[in-house]
């Protein structure tokens, strides 16, 4: 008995750490489905009483979230398409292609993985003015259809192609784009699903940009409608946590059948050179 | 062989080149830009009329290092990466420990939900928070009820703001943080614990001298980047407290960047903001690696 | 999924970002409203789009406090809308940004709008070098809303009408029994308040030409010192909006019993007061440091207009006619508490038979607007900003005043540059 209490012990922590951890969520769908108003209470309730829709469908008819709904689900889906096409094209170039420069550049640009993303958007945003981008959803997507850490995480995993199979295909032949599309990308699978889950989840949850540069509600992604929506009805309770639910779900779900996948790539992510 | 390697020299190029024109396009460009207005006075002006801007020099600099303002927001930001990064790790390397100790049962369980607020959008879970905080209604302060702690009004008092903010962020951040201690911990050898076993060493010996020395490296890289991410707070005071706080207690460096660029449209000013942040981080980076490099000799 | 299918996708999306502007209407005016009155001005719309059956008008609400950051970034990007309501003292900051249609032409062929039935003051503030740029649409000033039952129990009735007066009246107002309470609430993260009492003991707020800042003057710094007295009193509560929670239910529990806001809180005190102090509540116009009632109050308001990037002003400016309209004014007042700026539907019962509108009447009789300059809204953030130090005690009030003049002289030094390039050429 002696030797098992330290598991019991441990199992007990980790209980606790996942109730702690978890809470938040639970309380969050919880009061998602409660009356005006329930919510507002001491102690604070965690039970619906009953359980309704009513804040629901006040965000789908009053409020239309299905709008900013829409609007992530389409830039989420344009910025993960096009930046896994550029990220996977750069980076089995920078793994399995050899071409003067190629190392220097790659640490340039390892380097500038340091500069905050904040440094570039004002100026960034003054661009798109001149380039009429502002308010659409270009805007979003033209500065994230690449990323340093997308051809990091691809050229991490492209390094374990075999040389020997890429010359093979030269000597039969086969132009190098043809090498590109037909040898190289199922090989890439694993990590383009990876790195495809990372970069929707991020630009779902993107916040700082899409409200820097979008600035009508017609275009507004979840985030930035949930903030807006946090400014005028902050004393609904009930309808803001519909509101968090509705923008977290989607990713919640994603991550939920992807997360091995997801998981492995971070640890891929962090291992060094 | 000649003419494959430059047909493939051609490819290599043409394949990188997209992704290299959008980062050069629309991160580094805007970069340098960034620094050519931080030594101008661009501001609302100069957007009506090109013509009214004038180059400053270091003013804009020499401003904001006399602004009471940025000095509390780099305070603000310095006390939340002090002691928000920590206190993340601490977590974390907890988290690590016990899902991969051989007695678990249901591993995969523990690291999903430990995992699971990393997914979540921040703008979400910082509204959910807000109300988690609130004096009376807030389940934060009833769960303190119950040990008989008298209700705080956290996102009000300038006390204690930041600090509730911290512990969101650790919250939200400590599954990542968790997910590469595993990876490291997963790549320490089995045979250093079994000899070590064999000698008799107790589980904390174990730890002291095999565990914590093997994931050096991997301490390293984590405070790098957990340090980097959270001098870049900003949507937690934006949401939580609506830019700034009591007090501006946690008005952060990015939050006062986007307030004088975005609302003041002090354009020249705010890129001076954003490049001090820059340096400052760099900064941190460096020294951080070089401390490494110390220890490890 | 095939590489081939995600890359049609990514056309397909991509395509559908470049049009850009997503279901809207290309032939609708777009109309941005803020906070309360953005949630009515729909509902006021109603009679206008059965009259103009092929006119559309969209309604866009912004809370508002974000309203001026989104606004400017919207006009900056571009991506402004036709018409929008803005606080008066915004104007001179969208004229620097060339964004706002000059309205005089517009006005000169107008049946609805006369410059006559306007609140004088109030019409002055949509002035910026001699030309119109905006229609008032509401009007704003500051009176004092307070617990009628609680100031009869400190013997303070009828409302003060000086300051020396409205102090001690505060100071029996605060040791009444039944707990602890405070006289007056004065959200530290308020320009208005500190403001007004400057402009009531006569400070200029900025030098004449609204190039440098005059917060040290004599009068700016006496008003400042009464200022910083209450709350040295602890006969206001040392907190900002953000932490004081729900108003409404505090001041129905008479946690304080004096507040100095605007009136769109009298139609908020009507929804959200619990029925207990529905009864109990009036305004009074603020009173004034020596025998002049009433004190000095804000012209405050805001404005409609037109930005110069609209491709549909001549509908806009049926928009800005129709709400102008005696009628629609009196509705909008009936819906949102927003007090018209036109002085013709004052007669009405409505406004006229108000005990609580009276006070504001009287107020508006003698308001005076705020330095025209485009860095007015940063000025005032940096006022109480500020002030809030002197309120918490980590400088003397001097230090605050000292350090306020040279924050503001710095946020005019382009202004002064400007003008003075201009004068040059």
């Amino acid at each position: 008995m002696r030797r098992r209490l330290p598991a019991v012990l441990l199992h007990l922590a980790l209980i606790a750490g996942a109730v702690a951890t978890i809470a938040p969520i639970v309380w969050m769908f919880a009061a998602s489905f409660m009356t005006d108003g329930q919510a507002n209470a001491e102690p604070p309730p965690l039970l619906p009483q009953p359980p309704t829709l009513d804040q629901y469908r006040a965000l789908f008819s009053r409020l239309d979230i299905g709008r900013p709904l829409l609007n992530s689900t389409i830039l989420a889906t344009a910025v993960t398409a096009i930046s896994l096409l550029l990220n996977s094209m750069a980076g089995y170039a920078f793994a399995r292609l050899r071409f003067r420069g190629r190392d220097r550049v790659f640490s340039a640009l390892l380097a500038a993985l340091v500069i905050p993303a904040q440094v570039a958007m004002l100026p960034l945003f003054l661009m798109l003015k001149t380039m009429g981008l502002v308010n659409t959803y270009l805007g979003v997507i033209v500065p994230g259809m690449a990323s340093i850490f997308g051809i990091f995480l691809v050229r991490q995993f492209a390094l374990s192609i075999p040389q020997e199979l890429l010359d093979a295909a030269r000597v039969d032949g086969a132009s190098e784009w043809r090498i590109y599309r037909s040898v190289v990308l199922p090989l890439l699978r694993p990590i383009l699903v990876t790195l495809g889950v990372f970069v929707f989840m991020g630009t779902w949850n993107d916040f700082m940009w899409p409200l820097i540069v979008l600035t009508d509600d017609s275009m507004y992604t979840l985030p930035v409608a949930l903030a807006n929506l946090m400014g005028e009805h902050f004393q609904d309770t009930e309808l803001m946590m519909a509101g968090a639910v509705v923008t977290v779900l989607p990713v919640l779900i994603l991550f939920l059948a992807m997360q091995r996948s997801y998981i492995e790539g971070i640890m891929m992510g962090s291992l060094k050179e | 062989m000649r003419g494959l390697h430059r047909g493939e020299a051609r490819a290599g190029w043409l394949l990188a080149a997209p992704a290299l024109l959008v980062i050069a396009a629309f991160f580094l460009l805007p970069v340098v830009a960034g620094f050519a207005l931080s030594v101008t006075d661009f501001d609302i002006y100069a957007i009506g009329d090109p013509e009214l801007v004038r180059f400053v020099g270091g003013a804009n600099y020499r401003t904001l290092l006399s602004e009471p303002l940025f000095w509390k927001a780099l305070k603000n930001t310095l006390y939340f990466v002090l002691l928000g990064v920590p206190a993340t790790m601490g977590v974390a390397l907890a988290a690590a420990l016990g899902v991969t100790a051989g007695v678990t049962r249901l591993k995969p369980i523990f690291r999903t939900i430990y995992f699971a607020p990393v997914v979540t959008t921040l703008v979400a879970v910082a509204v959910v928070w807000r109300y988690l905080y609130h004096p009376r209604f807030g389940l934060i302060n009833g769960v303190l009820g119950l040990a008989g702690v008298d209700p705080i009004a956290w996102l009000a008092d300038p006390r204690w703001a930041m600090p509730a903010i911290v512990l969101l962020a650790v919250w939200k951040n400590f599954g990542y943080t968790m997910i590469i201690f595993v990876a490291g911990l997963q790549a320490i050898p089995e045979q250093l614990y079994e000899a070590a076993r064999l000698d008799g060493a107790s589980a904390w010996q174990r730890f002291r001298y095999i565990t914590l020395p093997g994931l050096a490296p991997t301490t390293t890289f984590v405070a790098v980047i957990t340090v980097i991410g959270y001098f870049q707070l900003f949507a937690e005071p934006y949401v939580m407290t609506s830019g700034g706080g009591p007090v501006n207690a946690t008005l952060s460096v990015v939050l006062y960047m986007f307030k004088e660029g975005f609302r003041w449209w002090d354009i020249g000013y705010a890129a001076a903001v954003a490049f001090v942040l820059f340096w400052i981080v760099l900064a941190v980076t460096l020294l951080q690696t070089a401390l490494r490099r110390r220890a490890e000799r | 999924m095939s590489r081939g299918r995600l890359r049609l996708l990514a056309v397909l999306a991509a395509f559908a970002a470049g049009c850009g502007a997503g279901p809207r209407s290309q032939e609708a005016v777009r109309l941005w409203g803020l906070g309360r009155e953005g949630e009515v001005v729909d509902e006021l719309l109603e009679p206008f789009r059965a009259e103009h059956p092929g006119l559309e008008v969209e309604v866009q609400q912004i809370p508002f406090t974000a309203a001026h950051e989104k606004l400017l970034t919207a006009l900056i990007g571009d991506a402004a809308p036709d018409l929008a309501q803005v606080g008066n003292t915004w104007i001179p900051e969208f004229v620097v940004l060339d964004a706002v249609e000059p309205l005089d032409p517009w006005l000169e062929r107008s049946s609805v709008i006369r410059r006559e039935d306007y609140f004088g003051g109030v019409w002055e503030t949509n002035i910026v070098d001699g030309r119109l740029y905006g229609v008032p649409w509401y009007v704003d000033t500051r009176v004092v809303f307070y617990r009628t039952d609680l100031l009869a129990a400190a013997g303070c009735e009828p409302f003060p009408r000086t300051w020396q007066g409205w102090l001690e009246c505060m100071r029996r107002v605060k040791a009444l029994p039944g707990g602890e309470r405070f006289a007056i609430l004065l959200p530290t993260d308020e320009w208005a308040q500190p403001v007004v009492l400057g402009l009531q003991q006569g400070a200029t707020l900025l030098t004449e030409d609204g190039s440098r800042a005059a917060f040290s003057s004599p009068e700016f710094a006496r008003a400042f010192d009464f200022y910083l007295q209450i709350f040295d009193e602890r006969l206001a509560p040392a907190l900002s909006t953000a932490q004081i929670g729900n108003v409404y239910q505090q001041f129905a529990e008479g946690r304080f019993a004096m507040y100095i806001t605007g009136p769109w809180n009298m139609g908020e005190f009507r929804r959200r007061l619990p029925a207990s102090a529905l009864a109990v509540w009036g305004t009074a116009p603020l009173p004034a440091p020596g025998d002049d009632w009433p004190g000095v109050s804000l012209a405050g308001g805001a404005s409609l207009v037109i930005f110069k990037s609209s491709a549909r002003k001549a509908a806009a400016w049926q928009v800005v006619e129709y709400l102008s309209r005696p009628e629609v004014q009196l509705e909008f007042y009936r819906l949102s508490g927003d007090l018209p700026a036109r002085v013709s539907p004052w007669s009405d019962p409505l406004l006229a038979d108000d005990p609580q509108v009276a006070a504001f009447f009287t107020q508006l009789g003698r308001v005076q607007p705020m330095p025209r300059v485009a860095e007015w809204e940063q000025i005032a953030t940096r006022i109480f900003e500020r002030a809030e130090e002197a309120i918490q005690g980590s400088a003397t009030n001097q230090q605050v005043l000292a350090g306020l003049d040279r924050d503001v002289d710095r946020f005019l030094a382009k202004r002064r540059w400007v003008r003075a390039r201009a004068e040059g050429s």
